[in-house]
């Protein structure tokens, strides 16, 4: 019992992150139509707005330390944060310390701006191309956006550290009358976990009980009429383009602490999102979400040791095996409706 | 001509030629002049560029005539590579049954996976390849680490003796054809000038010759003129009563024993093998090579494959030194600045190049490096002629795709 409930833990967090990008991506699918390569590359641009806060944020300037010398006698020069001058030495170093948090205030107007330039300048050409050209258009972007960040990030994996206060492990078993130690697990793959959900629920909310969501849901349902009732519904798919960038790049800035970023993180998790979506159903927002913590909780299933023993290799290729099997059996996919992309 | 009309008969035999004049065509520059590093005659490169240029004839045959776009069409050039390799260790040094072996291997998992893709199309045919390629990719990288040799994936070793070779004890095998041995060359001087004839590349680029004929009666028959009814509508061909899905899985079995094609043939070459054959990004890689030359086009996916493996070679090749040497002569704060505009699209940056530039084809330039090329030709026809004339020429060639 203690070992199905660890893995199910497991599970989320991974399965958070495909179920944001999986979200995003039947967003943009369900309002424009349009099949979004570069998705993934939105989320390791969000991952990497992280990176750039914190190095924003550790800008220092050199001060000579008069208590402190070096090897020589010397006063010695010690490299001080602008943040320590402005907010004093305790206020400054938790501002660095809680980089990671403070980038989703910065990340939502760019991955916004981003989004909108996105579609704006390119993806609006698409929408009367056939879905091979928009496929091919934004593996290109997706490609060029990689590029440019490994331009300028280098191509190693930049360790991004979760907040001090969150370093720490919650002994699950203990709390729920296991024997303490068997199910430990970190504090930020909860607070992954509940941001994914407040985030999914947050978009959930906005498409269910605004005015602004309610009109965006009549242009999926029928976009012709809703512009023929005088709505500019252009205008908020645009916004809804943003909207899933947004979701995509938070998804990338709080994940960060858990894998720290590279620049071919997007590719690595969008070819896996997209057999989500698929699998969720394309243009299904619930089954996007579903589908992505289930394919995550199987994924963490089959790592186990036991399952490994009995089909080796088995966690390697779990979800395309699953996305095979669902696609030959329930065609449009989970909670998929009909008449979307059939032909 | 061998049953193809007058223009596929020049089309063949430009090719052709181009093909046995490589060495020379790509060495335009003198050994050792500044130019030198765009030279791109030598087996290595050569090799590449007919190989690639087999995988993506086949991978057109598929997605130019039919439209169902596969993103895991390297599987099956992986899969062909280690049925080749395999040839090669246990059963001869020479390549032709190793090459035969790969394209078998190749077909025979085209089918499976074919059988069971083709039942959907667009973006769902799409994921369900990707996802097949992924599993071998996958397991290839583990499980199957007992035929596949795993992360290092497999080479001849000395430990090595095929069944009908007879090497000494320790002596490494080198592959060869009827005692000809793929890495033997044979250079001719002249003046400045050093050409390389490579066994390898004359032999697959034979092959290539030979692939691209098929691939042209192929477009040619009846059975072409299927495909292109299936990618035009489906739908109406279900009406009249044909099932499409023989058809489908016919050319997908086809372009995947090209693609093994393909991959025996990258194993006669260099001996070995390893799982990122199979990575998705290769098959993305042939997916831009196509798109790139035109798809749908006889010559595009070969223009295309050369231009992108060449481009890869020239771009990548060029560093900071190189750019301050063509910048030299401009005034010191230009030369700065040129500097820091270029220097991220070479040398490391070449995919940031590729990118761009396959962006733009596909927004710009749908039909690929062809359409462009027939686009110059009809502005400078319609100079030539009066403009009736040129009017019924463009809208003939607009009724022919298949060029």
């Amino acid at each position: 019992m203690d070992a199905i409930l660890l893995q199910i833990l497991n599970g989320l967090d991974k399965g958070s992150a495909y179920a944001l990008i999986a979200l995003g991506l039947t967003l943009i699918f369900g309002t424009l139509g349009v099949v979004n390569f570069a998705h993934g590359a939105l989320f390791m641009i969000g991952a990497f707005c992280a990176v750039t806060l914190s190095r924003i944020l550790t800008l220092s300037h050199q001060v000579v330390d008069e208590t402190r010398k070096d090897f020589l006698g010397n006063p010695l020069q010690v490299d001080v944060p602008y943040v320590y001058d402005w907010f004093g030495e305790a206020g400054g170093s938790a501002i660095i310390d809680w980089a990671v948090p403070l980038s989703i205030l910065f990340a939502i107007p760019i991955m916004l701006l981003i989004g909108i330039i996105m579609e704006r300048g390119l993806i609006r050409h698409f929408y009367k191309r056939p879905h091979a050209d928009q496929i091919l258009v934004t593996f290109g972007l997706a490609i060029v956006l990689q590029e440019v960040i490994k331009y300028y990030y280098g191509a190693n994996p930049i360790p991004t550290p979760a907040p001090a206060a969150f370093t720490g492990s919650f002994d699950f078993g203990a709390a729920l009358g296991f024997d303490p130690n068997t199910i430990i697990y970190p504090y930020w793959r909860i607070i992954y976990f509940a941001f994914a959900a407040l985030i999914i629920g947050a978009v959930f909310a906005f498409l269910q009980f605004t005015t602004y969501g309610m009109v965006v849901r009549a242009g999926m349902a029928d976009r012709e009429t809703v512009q023929l009732l005088g709505i500019d519904i252009d205008k908020r798919f645009t916004m809804m383009f943003g909207i899933a960038a947004a979701v995509a790049g938070l998804a990338g800035v709080m994940y960060t602490p858990i894998n720290s970023p590279n620049y071919h993180m997007g590719m690595d998790f969008l070819v896996l999102s997209f057999v989500v979506v698929v699998v969720g159903g394309m243009g299904s927002l619930p089954g996007a979400v579903l589908a992505g913590f289930l394919l995550g909780i199987l994924e963490s299933f089959a790592s186990m040791k036991e399952v490994l023993e009995l089909l080796p290799g088995i966690n390697q290729i779990i979800i395309y095996l699953v996305a095979i099997i669902i696609l030959l059996t329930r065609p449009r996919g989970l909670m998929g409706r009909k008449g979307v992309m059939e032909e | 001509m061998f049953g193809l009309n007058k223009r596929d008969t020049g089309l063949i035999a430009i090719v052709t030629v181009l093909v046995i004049l490589a060495p020379f065509i790509l060495n335009p520059f003198p050994e050792g002049s500044a130019m030198a590093q765009f030279n791109a005659g030598y087996p290595d490169l050569m090799q590449r560029f007919v190989i690639f240029g087999i995988f993506a004839i086949g991978f057109n045959l598929l997605f130019g005539l039919t439209g169902y776009l596969s993103f895991g069409h390297a599987a099956f050039l992986g899969v062909g590579s280690y049925g080749a390799i395999w040839m090669l260790k246990l059963f001869s040094l020479n390549v032709i049954p190793s090459i035969i072996m790969g394209v078998i291997v190749a077909g025979i998992f085209a089918l499976a996976v074919g059988f069971v893709s083709l039942r959907r199309s667009g973006i769902y045919f799409s994921i369900l390849t990707l996802a097949f390629a992924q599993m071998s990719y996958a397991l290839a990288y583990s499980v199957l680490t007992p035929i596949t040799g795993g992360e290092t994936g497999l080479q001849i070793k000395s430990t090595d003796s095929p069944l009908l070779s007879n090497l000494e004890p320790g002596e490494i095998g080198r592959a060869s054809l009827f005692g000809l041995d793929m890495r033997s060359s044979f250079e001719i001087e002249m003046g400045d000038w050093l050409f390389t004839f490579n066994t390898g590349y004359y032999l697959a680029g034979i092959v290539m010759i030979l692939a691209f004929y098929l691939a042209i009666r192929i477009t040619r028959s009846p059975f072409g003129m299927m495909l292109r009814a299936i990618k035009s509508n489906q739908q109406r061909l279900n009406y009249t009563g044909l099932n499409a899905r023989p058809y489908t899985l016919a050319v997908f079995v086809i372009s995947g024993m090209y693609a093994g094609l393909a991959g025996g043939l990258m194993v006669a070459m260099d001996t070995q093998v390893g799982p990122e054959r199979m990575f998705w990004t290769a098959s993305g890689e042939v997916v831009l090579m196509t798109i790139l030359g035109g798809a749908g086009t006889l010559i595009g996916p070969v223009l295309g494959a050369g231009f992108i493996k060449y481009m890869e070679n020239i771009i990548s090749k060029i560093n900071k030194g190189i750019l301050e040497q063509w910048f030299a002569f401009m005034p010191d704060g230009i030369e700065d600045l040129l500097i820091t505009l270029v220097y991220p699209f070479v040398g490391k940056g070449w995919h940031l190049t590729l990118g761009l530039m396959f962006m733009a084809v596909v927004i710009f330039l749908p039909g690929g490096l062809v359409e462009g090329g027939q686009r110059i030709g009809r502005v400078f026809r319609r100079r030539d002629r009066k403009s009736e004339h040129a009017e019924a020429d463009a809208a003939k060639q607009r009724n022919t795709p298949a060029e």
